[in-house]
Order: structure tokens, then sequence, then C-alpha cells
């Protein structure tokens, strides 16, 4: 291949700014039968990053429970899909969008919710719910950190509601975390769910000799060139100069795409259809390759392009948003191309399906590229990397809980940032287009009904990272147990996850060890469970000057239901019950952090068959309304319970220590029971064999747990007001668009 | 009843607006930007979302597109126009309603349920709810900041052209993004054409939070 030859003098300094080892230069020599050019050079960077063959997580990645009956597609399209009952099924997927939102918040955030939302478009569904998870460091106070961080968090969310705003899909949820971990490389993950027919799930597939692939979308640019391999990167001083790596988002036009899809979706004109996402054309065209065995042989030269004088090396490593690449029925192309046309979107036929096993790729006529599909997607290096118990993990356990006067303490922890209402984020996401969104009070899980099937679906994303940091594995269990439970307190019935894998440098072995174990621990969790993981994304080198952020598998579990309960206490006099054992379990907990200064201590006990008996309970009628109870322990979880109901409690919940009221046993919830069903209730918990205890009653003008108290009018101030406090009288991301 | 719901590129509402008049029992057609007729329609619907990605400003390219013209004809003739949200500030920037519309005073998108207090209901919009009535609405945007000269206001009020206000669950004024005099709804002085920036439609069921959106459309069915 003469086009573009490398220049064999500067081969070292070529394949170090593509990410790429002597080793896998010589594999790729192998491979091709004779050395590379710089376009196939760059294909195999894009389709061997860390981002697309996950190289480094895939040995451990082996063994995760994907099957159920009511998985249709687990890991390995573009969107994991589960049945929902009458013909219809959810299709969703989580994904990170870290470095590119720590380099550009807005943009950055934006573009990680259109990806996430063409996942799950391209198989054929409309989005109808988003939710987010985003940690940052501390945002409170008035020193540089918290002046960045409020100036990052203002972006990302101003990014996420840019983008799913104008889309026109609810963000009904999400979670918010504020640690210092997270100080040189915050986390975004962005969760979308879809909903279409059982039989109209389309994938990413290319096949039959002949048909056209065609290009579909925005026109083609040199935005987020490279951005596959930027993203396998860790931080280091001077990574302003990234910027341009950063993709833009244009949420309008992924709205006409959307749009042309669902109508294209509606015909039989297509084989299969795969969205342009990191590496662009290239991973988009061998994956769809790959998937059926064929070849393809495309035109570089037709693809739409925003500006002149572009190569084919930057065509096939763009990462321009908002584009699909469609494989169609031969003779349809012209249908094809008006549907697209009605949308005011470019759609060009650029190549076509052959049964050469190669991609082959032209420039006005020259052959520039041939690479056979088959290969770059088995033969990607795998590396198990060596892993290495962490040493701080041996010097945590032991710790000392202080003991701080109870009432102090209530107070304190009432107003923390990660405690209290977070109305100034979720104001900003428009939650209620579509007319679906049922659970409006911002509690544990999230809930939507579906029109076409009268169920309803909960989710909930969550994650405890103080827990993944103290404990690797059961930490990551735990994240799947409290996603399971807050859509379990909604009386939906948990059915399957999809992960976001935030972890450190893989190169160094005390992270692989993390990152192993928390793979262990999701497959203990989804299997003991019963709920599979249907599609994920791992994101690795997520640290800042060598420190790796704390161990973050961000869980998103996905329920169905004939009915839902909201969270709200509804009439004052019922009976309030504790279910599940409450001990004097510390580790990891906010009340050690903020109390004793430090993340540490021995992980609270992961029990599945407890957990599983609680979701049963959970769904009994005789449960007016029901409230995790996660960090912060039972007098934070009750704290919000009030005031989101606007209802005072008062309770009392046997405990060993007086401080256990802020300990973080797994396992537990509220559940609020008419004074008539208690002996029906009671009878229940008996017979499912799960620990219960009544605690007190729902009324009056006061929070009372145990020996502390607070008048309902002053929490809701707290819980209400403090956060726009919090975040008031700062630069405010919003002012750069005047 | 015959409903046309005007369909732009990025409109996203659509849907929306389409099952709410159904589930009152209109019949109801999906209008696409580049047509012309809307003849057979009792009342043309211009829904919330992002027309033209709200790029330049909100609702400024929608004016020109083809369809408007015909919207202003049809208008013109005495037919009844509901533009919500970004269909507010569509027929804003069209001239079919006086004043204009800014970002919010706090730059923010808002997005939540929000009260508001009938001003005047001698007009089809609003005849089933009586005046100093408060209804819970969803609200949700960015430029919802309503802005209008001080004699025109004027003319408006002594018009009874200002028809809704935000305020608070005890009908206090509480103004949730700037607007002059805490302005949500207005209509025409011919009363014909009628703009709110929250959403009736997302307020049909009480599983949603709440049915004051149903007092509101149904009043095109009398």
């Amino acid at each position: 291949m003469d086009y573009m030859e490398i220049d064999k003098s500067q081969l070292d300094e070529i394949l170090a700014k593509h990410k790429l080892t002597k080793e896998d230069y010589e594999h790729i020599v192998k491979i091709l039968g004779r050395a590379p050019n710089l376009v196939e050079l760059g294909i195999f960077s894009a389709m061997w990053s860390e981002h697309c063959s996950y190289k480094s997580s895939k040995c451990y990645l082996k063994g995760f429970p994907t099957e159920a009956p009511w998985v249709i597609q687990g890991p390995g399209e573009n969107a994991g899909v589960i049945d929902i009952g009458e013909g219809m099924a959810a299709v969703f997927k989580m994904e990170s969008h870290n470095h590119p939102s720590f380099i550009e918040p807005y943009q950055g955030a934006a573009t990680g919710v259109g990806g996430i939302l063409r996942d799950v478009f391209t198989m054929g569904a409309r989005p109808v719910a988003n939710l987010n998870a985003i940690r940052f460091a501390h945002v409170k106070g008035n020193d540089e950190v918290a002046k960045l961080h409020k100036h990052l968090l203002s972006g990302v969310v101003a990014g996420i509601a840019g983008y799913g705003n104008c889309i026109g899909v609810p963000t009904i949820g999400g979670e918010s975390a504020f640690e210092d971990s997270y100080k040189g490389n915050i986390l975004v993950n962005a969760f979308s769910l879809g909903v279409c027919p059982q039989d109209e799930i389309f994938y990413a597939k290319a096949e039959g000799v002949g048909n056209p692939v065609i290009y579909v979308g925005s026109k083609t640019g040199r935005d987020g060139l490279g951005g596959a391999v930027m993203s396998s990167d860790s931080f280091k001083e001077g990574d302003e100069d990234q910027r341009p790596t950063v993709q833009v988002g244009d949420p309008f036009t992924e709205k006409l795409l959307m749009e042309a899809c669902l109508e294209l979706f509606k015909t039989d004109y297509i084989v299969g259809i795969q969205d342009m996402g990191a590496a662009g054309l290239t991973s988009s065209s061998f994956e769809m390759a790959s998937k059926s065995g064929s070849g393809l042989k495309m035109y570089l030269d037709k693809v739409p392009m925003r500006e002149e004088g572009m190569n084919p090396y930057e065509l096939m490593l763009s990462e321009s948003q908002e584009r699909m690449l469609i494989c169609a029925k031969k003779g349809y192309e012209d249908k094809v191309i008006e549907i697209f046309k009605k949308w005011d979107l470019d759609a060009e036929v650029i190549g076509e399906v052959t049964d050469t096993g190669k991609v082959e790729l032209y420039w006005y006529g020259e052959k520039v590229a041939e690479v056979p599909v088959g290969p770059i997607t088995d033969e990607a290096p795998e590396l198990c990397r060596p892993v290495k118990e962490p040493e701080y993990l041996k010097t945590i356990k032991n710790v000392e809980i202080p003991d701080v006067n109870l009432q102090e303490a209530f107070e304190k922890l009432m107003a923390e940032s990660e405690v209290v209402d977070k109305a100034w984020i979720y104001e900003q996401y428009d939650s209620m287009v579509q007319t679906n969104t049922v659970d409006t009070k911002r509690a544990d899980g999230s809930v939507i009904r579906v029109k076409e099937n009268n169920k309803f679906l909960g989710m909930s994303c969550d994650c405890n990272a103080r827990f993944n940091y103290i404990n690797p594995r059961l930490g990551a269990a735990a994240a799947v147990m409290e996603a399971g439970r807050n859509v379990a307190v909604k009386k939906i019935i948990p059915k399957a996850i999809t992960d976001c894998l935030n972890y450190g440098n893989p190169e160094n072995p005390e992270i692989m060890w993390q990152f192993k174990e928390g793979c262990e621990g999701i497959k203990e969790a989804c299997r003991a469970l019963n709920t599979p993981v249907v599609s994920g994304n791992v994101s690795l080198y997520n640290e800042n000057e060598g420190e790796g952020v704390y161990p973050t598998p961000e869980i998103a579990m996905v329920g169905v239901g004939e009915d839902f309960r909201t969270t709200e206490l509804k009439n004052d006099g019922n009976t309030v019950y504790i279910l599940g054992e409450t001990k004097p379990e510390f580790g990891g907990s906010l009340y050690l952090k903020i109390f004793g200064g430090k993340v540490a201590g021995e992980h609270p006990e992961v029990d599945f068959e407890k957990e599983l008996k609680l979701w049963e309970v959970l769904q009994s009628d005789l449960i007016k309304s029901a409230k995790d109870i996660s960090t912060g322990g039972l007098a934070i979880a009750a704290y919000k319970w009030a005031c989101v109901s606007n209802k005072g409690l008062d309770i009392n919940v046997k405990v060993q220590n007086p401080k256990d009221i802020f300990a973080e046993s797994l396992s537990r919830a509220f559940v609020e029971v008419a004074p008539e069903d208690e002996e029906a209730f009671e009878k229940l918990c008996r017979e499912k064999g799960i620990y219960f205890e009544k605690v007190g009653i729902v009324g009056g003008d006061k929070i009372k747990i145990n020996g502390v108290e607070v008048n309902l009018e002053k929490a809701k101030d707290v819980y209400f007001n403090t956060f726009p406090k919090i975040m008031k009288n700062i630069h405010d991301f919003a002012d750069d668009f005047l | 009843m015959k409903v046309g719901v005007i369909v732009f590129p990025g409109t996203n509402c659509d849907r929306d607006t389409k099952w709410a008049f159904e589930k009152i029992g209109a019949k109801v057609d999906f209008v696409w930007h580049t047509e012309h007729s809307l003849k057979e329609y009792d009342i043309i619907v211009l829904p919330g979302g992002f027309s033209y990605g709200d790029y330049l400003r909100s609702g400024a390219i929608a004016r020109f597109s083809p369809v408007m013209q015909n919207v202003a004809e049809f208008a013109k003739k005495g037919g009844y126009v509901l533009g919500i949200c970004n269909g507010f500030q569509i027929l804003l920037e069209s001239h079919l309603l006086p004043g204009a519309m800014t970002r919010n005073e706090n730059l923010h998108f808002i997005s939540k349920f929000h009260h508001l207090k009938v001003i005047d209901n001698n007009n089809k919009f609003l005849q089933n709810l009586n005046v100093n009535d408060i209804v819970n609405i969803p609200i949700a945007h960015a430029e919802g900041n309503y802005k209008v000269d001080d004699n025109t206001l004027k003319e408006m009020y002594d018009n009874g052209q200002v028809l809704l206000k935000y305020c608070d669950e005890n009908g206090n004024e509480l103004n949730p993004n700037g607007s002059v005099d805490s302005i949500a709804g207005i209509c025409n002085k011919e009363k014909n054409v009628f703009g709110l920036m929250p959403h009736p439609e997302r307020a049909m069921e009480s599983i949603l939070g709440g049915i004051d959106g149903i007092k509101m459309i149904e009043g095109f069915f009398k």
C-alpha cells in the first residue's frame, strides 16, 4: 500500500502517538503480511485502543451472568434488551464520558448523553428515560478545588440538560457524589433506556454481497480526532491542549437523526445499522462486518465532509457526532435516502458489502487500505495484566469510630452535600416530557409508565465509592444490591443491570486488582439476585498524578412492575417498620468520613439472601410507602423520607450503641403500613423469614429518631435549601453562553 | 373536534400534545412544517420543544417555516391557535402575540410543577376555570422570561389578554423566571390566539402529578 507510507525512521514516535507497542506493530505486520500504511496503523490503533478493545479488562469481564428468560440481548450489541411484557422490550445501556467532561464539561457531558441515546435508538427503540451519575471533588467552600468543581458541576449539568432537554428525552434520576479522589478526574456516567416492540429490534450487522452501505447524519469534520485513544490516557499537567479532541454535540441534528431512524425502522429497507461512536467510521464499519463475517468496500471520497482538505486517515478516525452507518437492502437505497432528506440530513451511499472478509478503503479510485476484519477484532491484544492486593487495604481495617454528640452529629450530617436535595441539579433537566414520568419526588429510584403495555419501569443507578475503596469486591456487590433495593422500594421487580466500571490505571497491579475484585463482586451479586448484566462499559485510567479514583462500579438496575409506589409517606397515624437488622457497621460510612476524617474500616456484611427476601417483601400491597436505608444510616433515611413527604416521623429503633442510627448496614428499608394491616404485614415478614421491627408512627411536626429530634420545618429548610446555597454566588457555567 | 399539531424539525412535545387532546376525545393530525392546508382544523396547536434546536433564539427560525404563513392566515380568519412553550415562543416571534421572550433570570433551564393563577377567563381557552383559580402545571423552559413594553402591557390588561400568572400554592405571586408581572400565559386582542409557557398536556393524569391540564384544554371543546 503506497498511500501514506510510514517513514521507518520515525516508526517509534509514530507508534507512541498511536499508543501501540513494538509487539503490536509486529502483530499488525503479521496480520497484513506487510507493513501497514498510516491509514491502516490508525485503524489498528483505534480498534485496539482500551476504549474499543477492552484489552485490559476483557480477561476479567468473562463470566458475567448474562442470561435469564427475560433477557433478549446481552452484552455485545449497542445496548442490552429485556422483555417487559406483551411483546414490548426495554433497551438500555450506560456509558462513561469522564475524560472529555473534565477537559470541557459542557460538551463532554452533552456528547456523553448524545452517545448513549444513539446506542439505544440504533437498536430500534425510542429513548424514554435518561439517568446520570456524576461525581466530583467537594464543592462546598471557597477553596480552589471547590471553585473548580462547582464550575465542572455547573458545566456538566448544563451539558446534560442542553442535550437531553433538546432531544426530548426526560432525565428522571441519577446520583451525584463528592469525594476528593475525583479531584483531577470527575466521573460522568450517562444511562439511557428505550422502548420498542420486540419484533422491531435492529442489530449492527452488514451482510448480503452487493448491499449498499449508507452514511447518514452530520457531516464529518476533524473534531474528536483520536478521541478513543485520548480517553484511555491519564491527565497530566498541560492537558488544556487536548480540548480539540473533545467532540462538539448538536442535539438538534441528533433529534432529526433519531426521528429519521425511527421512521426508517418502520420500513423493511435495511439489514443493519450501527452508530458511529468512539473511533467513528473505523469501529462502526469493522463491527458491522465482523458480526456477519462479511467484507466491506468503502469509497471515502463519498463521505460528506464538513471541511476541505480532509484525508482518509482523518475520515476513518474522526469522532464527529450524530452519524450512523446503515447497511440497506439492494435497490432500497433511494428510499432510505429520501427519509433522511425529509429530515434535512446527509445520506450518501459510500460503499457495499463484499464476501472478502476484508475492509477495503478507496480514495478517488486508489486503494488506500486493506485490512482483514476477523483478525483485527478477534486478535486484538488481551492483556491479562498482573494484579496485586493494594497495600493501603492492610492499614485501614482497624479504625476507631468516634463518639460525637448524637444531636450535633445528626444536624451536621443533615446538611452534607451528599445527603441534601439536589433540585439545583435535577430541575435543570426536563423530567416530564413524553408524559410518562410517574414518580416526581426525587428519592430512591425513578419510575416511568409504558403506554404501550401499561407496565411500569423502575430504574436506579448507584454506587457507594467509599465501600468500593475499603473492599472492591463487596463494594461492587453492594452497588448491585442498593440499585436493586432502590427499584424494589417502588414496588418494581429488579430484572437486569447495565454497568459502568470506572477505575484507575490498569498498568498499576493494585488498580487491576480492584478492577478484578469489582468484577467478581458484580458477578456474585448478579447471579445471586438473578439480575443479569445485559450491557456495560469500562472506563480505565481515571486518575490524576498517579492516584487512582476510588473504584467506582456504577450499577444501573432496571425493573418491571404491574404497579408502582411513590416514596412519600401517605397518612398520619400509619405505622413505621424497619426491615433488616441494624448493626454497628461503620466501615466506609458517611459518619466515619465526616467525624473520623477517614474512609476506612470493614465493609458491612453482604448477604444476598437477605437482600432478595427484602425485595420480595417490598412487593407487598400492604406497604403504603417505603424508603431505602443507605448513606448516613437510618437517621438520614428517616430525615429524607419526612422531608420529601412533608410529614413528621416519630421512631425508635433498637440498636446496640446510640450512634448506630448512623451505621450503614445493608439490606434495610423503612416501610409505612396502615394500623389495620399490621397483623397481616407481620405475618408476611415472618413467612419470608425477614427481620422486622415496629419502630414508630407517621405524623407530627417533628422528626424524632431515638435520641435526636428536629423540627420538620427546619429539617425541610436544610434539606431543600442547602445545595443552592453551596452553589450560589459563584461563577455559573451558564454565564459563558451570554 | 379536529386538532392540527404542527411539527417543526426539533419539536419534541408533538406526541404528548396529540396524546393529551386525544385523551379528551379530539381527532388529532400531525402537520409537517412544509405543509400548507389547515382548513379542516378547528384548532391549531404549536407544541413545545426545540424547533431548529433553539438556534439563534427560540422560535426565531421556525417563524419562517412555510406552514407559519398559513397559521397566520388561519388566525386572521378567527381560527383558534394555541402555542405551548416553544409554540408560544414561535407565536411571539411571528408577531401573532405581543411581547418577546428572554432567558430565565437564573440562566438555567427550569423543570418542575408550578402553580398558576387564572387572571382572566373571558376567553375560549380558560372558560372552564374561574378567575383566581389556582392550577398546578409543569413548566420546562430556559427562555420563559416574558417581556413587553409598558403601554402594550397596559392595553393587554385592559383587553383581558393577560391570562395566567405564576404563583405559589396559596395564590401569592411567585416568579420562577423573571417574567414581567409573573406572566405565564396571554392571548391576542381578538382572543383566538393563545400562548403559555407551562405544559397543560403534561398534567392530564393523576399519576403524572395532576389533572389540571384537562380543565384548561377542555375549554376548546365547549
